[in-house]
C-alpha cells in the first residue's frame, strides 16, 4: 500500500477568448491519471514536451491547483491544500519535496547556502543555530561538498554542484518523498552521473520515494523501479521497468524507445529502419490506441505490474464515462 | 592512395577570449579537415570549446575581444582574413550554420517565406519567381507540411520540430557546400530528434555536403556521424571514424564519458563513472602537459607526455598523449 495516492487527477486550464473573455474551451494538460508512491521505490515519470508530466509533479507537491482528483497521504486528502499554511497539512508539506531542472533559478541568488539547506529546517523544525550548522555541515557532505561551501552564495558553483546543492536542500527537511523534476537536463555527462549517483546514495540512506520526471529514457531506466509513459495528459502505460523496456505494447511507448539514439554505430541503418517502421506503424495504427477525440483510452491490466491504454474490446459506452475507476490501483 | 581534396582545412586554430588584458585561448590548436559528403561530429561537454570553434570557422566574433590565430582554408582562401564584406558572401552562401534554438535564429517579426528568401536575394540573382520556387522546393526537401500556408506564417505558429526544420531550409537555400550544425536537436524531444537527424542524413546524401555537427550527446554521434572528434579544453584529445570510436575509444576521456552513459543497473550497488575534479576554468588551464591529467589523478605522471601531441595509434585514429596507454580505471587493475 502507498502513503501518497493519486486518484483520477485532472488539471484544466481554461482557454478564454470571445468578445466577453469567456471560458470557451479547456486545455486537459493532466486527464485522469492515477499513481499510488510506496516508500523506498522511484517512480520514472517520462513524456515529451506538453505531455503533462510536470504538471502531475507541481499538482502533488501544490503548486498547481487540480481541477478534480483526490491526492491522499497517508489516509488524509490533501488536495488543494498543501499550501494552505495551516498546521494539519504541514506534515505533508514536510514529507514532498521538490528538486527543481534549473537549480540556479531555485534558489535566492542573495542567500548563503547555509541559509539555503536550512530554510526547510527552520520552517519544520526547532533547531538551535548550532544544530542547525551540524545539521547542514552533514547534508552536504552527503551530496559530496565540504563545510566551507556554507558560507559561498549560490552564483560561485558550478551548475553540478548546485544541483547537488538542491538535493541537499530537498533532504533537509526529511521528507518522504521527492519529485525530480528533469534534475539532470540540464547537466553534462559527467556531472549528471554524479548527481544522479548521490540520488541513489541518499534514496538507500533515507528510504526516499522518488518521483523522477524526465524525457531522457536512458535516465529514467538507470534510476526507476516502475515507469508512466505520458502522452496528451493521460498515461498510456504504467508498469515495472522491464514490461515498459521489454515488453512496451502502446504503439506511443514502441515510438519513444525507438527514437532513442542508439549508441552502437554499427547498427544504425537496422536501428533506422526499425525506427521508421515503427513510426509509420504508429500513423496507422493510430485509431488503435487513441478514441476519436485524440484521447488514449483507459488503462487496463495487461499482465503483472503492467498496464495499458488500448482499446476497449467491445465498444461500451461507459468507458467513456470519466468516472469509471479504471485498472489504475494496483 | 589517392590524395582526397579536403573541403575545410582548420590548421592549428587558436581562439582566444581576452580578460583584462591576458587573451585565454578556448579553442588551442585545433586541426580539422572536413571532406566532401562526411558528417564530421565535434563532441565534448560544456566549455571545452566545440562552439567556439563553430564561430571561429564562421567569423562571428568579435575583433576587439577576441584573438584568432591559425588557419581556415577553404577553395585556397584563408577565411580568417577575410574583411566583413567578403566573409558575409561566404556566410549562408558557402557555409550555412544551424544553431541550438530555432526560435532565437528566427526572426519573430517575418514571416517564413521572407526569412528564407532573404538569404537568396543577398547571395544569388533570383528573380521574385524562381525565389518563390526555391523557398517551396525548400520546405518541401525538409519535410514541411502545406508549405504554401506555412510560408505564410511567423515562427510563433510553428512547433519546436517546425522551427528547426525552416532553420534547416534557411541554411540548405543556397546550396552551400559546407553546414555547420551546432547542436541541431538539444532543445527538442526524441521523436523530433530522431526526424531532424534522419532529415540531415537524407540531405547530405542528396548534397553531398559536408557536415560539422556539433553536440555533447554520444547517442547522436552514434546516429549520424562518419567520423568523430573529441574534444576537451580547448584541444581534439581523440579523432576517429564513428565504429572505432565506439568500439576502441582509446584516451581515458573519452573512455570515462562512454562509461558515465547511464545505464540499466546490474546491482543495487551499482554506480556510475564519475569523472573525477571539474573542468578547469580558461584562465587556470595549464599551458604545458596532458590537460586531462588533474582527472586521472592515479595515473602516474610518468605515464604523460610533456607536451602532448596526436598520435595515430591506427589509420585514422588519432590519440592525444601517452597516458592512454597505462589507463585504467580508479580501483580498476589495468
Amino acid at each position: 500500500m502507498g502513503f501518497i495516492e493519486v486518484k483520477d487527477l485532472k488539471v484544466h486550464y481554461p482557454i478564454r477568448g470571445g468578445v466577453l473573455n469567456t471560458i470557451q474551451d479547456h486545455v486537459k494538460a493532466v486527464d485522469g491519471v492515477n499513481l499510488t508512491i510506496e516508500s523506498g521505490k522511484t517512480y520514472g515519470l517520462v513524456g515529451e514536451s506538453g505531455s503533462g508530466k510536470t504538471t502531475i509533479g507541481k499538482t502533488i507537491i501544490g503548486l498547481e491547483k487540480a481541477t478534480s482528483g483526490q491526492i491522499i497521504y497517508e489516509g488524509q486528502e490533501v488536495t488543494n491544500r498543501a499550501r494552505s499554511r495551516q498546521k494539519k497539512y504541514a506534515a505533508y508539506n514536510k514529507d514532498v519535496q521538490m528538486i527543481f531542472q534549473d537549480a540556479t533559478s531555485s534558489m535566492n541568488p542573495k542567500k548563503r547556502i547555509l541559509d539555503v539547506v536550512a530554510e526547510p529546517m527552520r520552517n519544520y523544525f526547532d533547531y538551535t543555530p548550532d544544530e542547525i550548522k551540524r545539521k547542514v555541515v552533514d547534508l552536504l557532505e552527503i551530496v559530496g561538498m565540504n563545510s566551507e561551501a556554507m558560507y559561498k552564495y549560490p552564483h560561485e558553483f558550478s551548475g553540478g554542484q548546485r544541483q547537488r546543492i538542491g538535493v541537499a536542500r530537498a533532504v533537509a527537511s526529511d521528507p518522504k518523498l521527492i519529485i525530480a523534476d528533469e534534475p539532470t537536463s540540464a547537466l553534462d555527462l559527467s556531472v549528471q552521473a554524479q548527481v544522479l549517483n548521490f540520488m541513489r546514495r541518499i534514496q538507500k540512506e533515507f528510504n526516499l520515494s522518488y518521483l523522477f520526471i524526465s524525457h531522457d529514457l536512458g535516465v529514467v531506466q538507470h534510476m526507476s523501479d516502475d515507469i508512466a509513459i505520458m502522452h496528451k495528459g493521460r498515461f498510456v502505460e504504467q508498469g515495472s521497468k522491464s514490461a515498459i523496456y521489454t515488453n512496451p505494447q502502446h504503439i506511443y511507448t514502441k515510438r519513444l524507445l525507438s527514437a532513442i539514439p542508439d549508441m552502437d554505430p554499427t547498427t544504425r541503418a537496422a536501428h533506422k529502419v526499425e525506427r521508421q517502421r515503427v513510426e509509420a506503424a504508429y500513423d496507422a495504427q493510430e485509431t488503435n490506441y487513441y478514441d476519436p477525440d485524440g484521447r488514449v483510452y483507459d488503462l487496463q491490466n495487461f499482465g503483472e505490474n503492467h498496464l495499458v491504454a488500448l482499446k476497449p474490446d467491445e465498444p461500451n459506452a461507459s468507458l467513456q464515462n470519466e468516472n469509471v475507476q479504471t485498472g489504475g490501483e494496483r | 592512395m589517392a590524395v582526397e581534396r579536403s573541403l575545410l582545412e582548420v590548421n592549428n586554430l587558436e581562439t582566444g577570449f581576452r580578460f583584462g588584458d591576458v587573451y585565454h585561448n578556448a579553442v588551442d590548436g585545433v586541426s580539422l579537415t572536413l571532406k566532401n559528403n562526411e558528417i564530421l561530429a565535434i563532441v565534448g561537454e560544456s566549455g571545452c570549446g566545440k562552439s567556439t570553434l563553430a564561430t571561429s570557422i564562421m567569423g562571428l566574433h568579435d575583433h576587439k575581444n577576441t584573438e584568432i590565430k591559425g588557419e581556415v582554408l577553404y577553395k585556397d582562401l584563408n577565411l580568417l582574413d577575410l574583411n566583413e564584406k567578403l566573409y558575409n558572401r561566404i556566410r549562408g552562401n558557402d557555409i550555412g550554420m544551424i544553431f541550438q534554438d530555432p526560435l532565437g535564429s528566427l526572426n519573430p517579426l517575418m514571416t517564413i517565406y521572407n526569412q528564407i528568401s532573404e538569404s537568396l536575394e543577398y547571395h544569388s540573382d533570383l528573380n521574385e519567381n524562381q525565389r518563390k520556387e526555391r523557398v517551396l522546393e525548400l520546405l518541401n526537401q525538409v519535410g514541411i507540411p502545406r508549405p504554401e500556408q506555412i510560408m505564410k506564417a511567423y515562427p510563433h505558429e510553428l512547433s519546436g520540430g517546425m522551427r528547426q526544420r525552416v532553420v534547416i531550409a534557411i541554411a540548405l537555400a543556397n546550396k552551400p557546400p559546407i553546414i555547420i550544425a551546432d547542436e541541431p536537436t538539444t532543445a527538442l524531444d526524441v521523436t523530433i530528434q530522431a526526424q531532424i537527424l534522419d532529415l540531415m542524413i537524407d540531405i547530405q546524401n542528396e548534397t553531398g555536403s559536408g557536415i560539422i555537427l556539433i553536440t555533447h550527446d554520444l547517442g547522436v554521434v552514434a546516429e549520424t556521424a562518419d567520423r568523430v572528434a573529441v574534444m576537451y579544453a580547448g584541444q581534439i584529445v581523440e579523432e576517429a571514424p564513428v565504429e572505432e570510436l565506439f568500439a576502441n575509444p582509446k584516451h581515458p576521456y573519452t573512455r570515462s564519458l562512454l562509461n558515465s552513459i547511464p545505464h540499466e543497473l546490474e546491482s543495487d550497488d551499482d554506480e556510475l563513472h564519475v569523472i573525477h575534479g571539474t573542468v578547469p576554468s580558461l584562465s587556470k588551464l595549464p599551458r604545458k602537459g596532458c590537460r586531462f591529467a588533474p582527472r586521472i589523478p592515479w595515473i602516474p605522471q610518468e605515464a604523460h607526455e610533456e607536451n602532448p601531441v596526436l598520435h595515430e595509434v591506427s589509420p585514422n585514429h588519432k590519440v592525444r598523449c601517452t597516458c592512454w596507454k597505462h589507463f585504467h580505471f580508479e580501483g580498476e587493475e589495468k
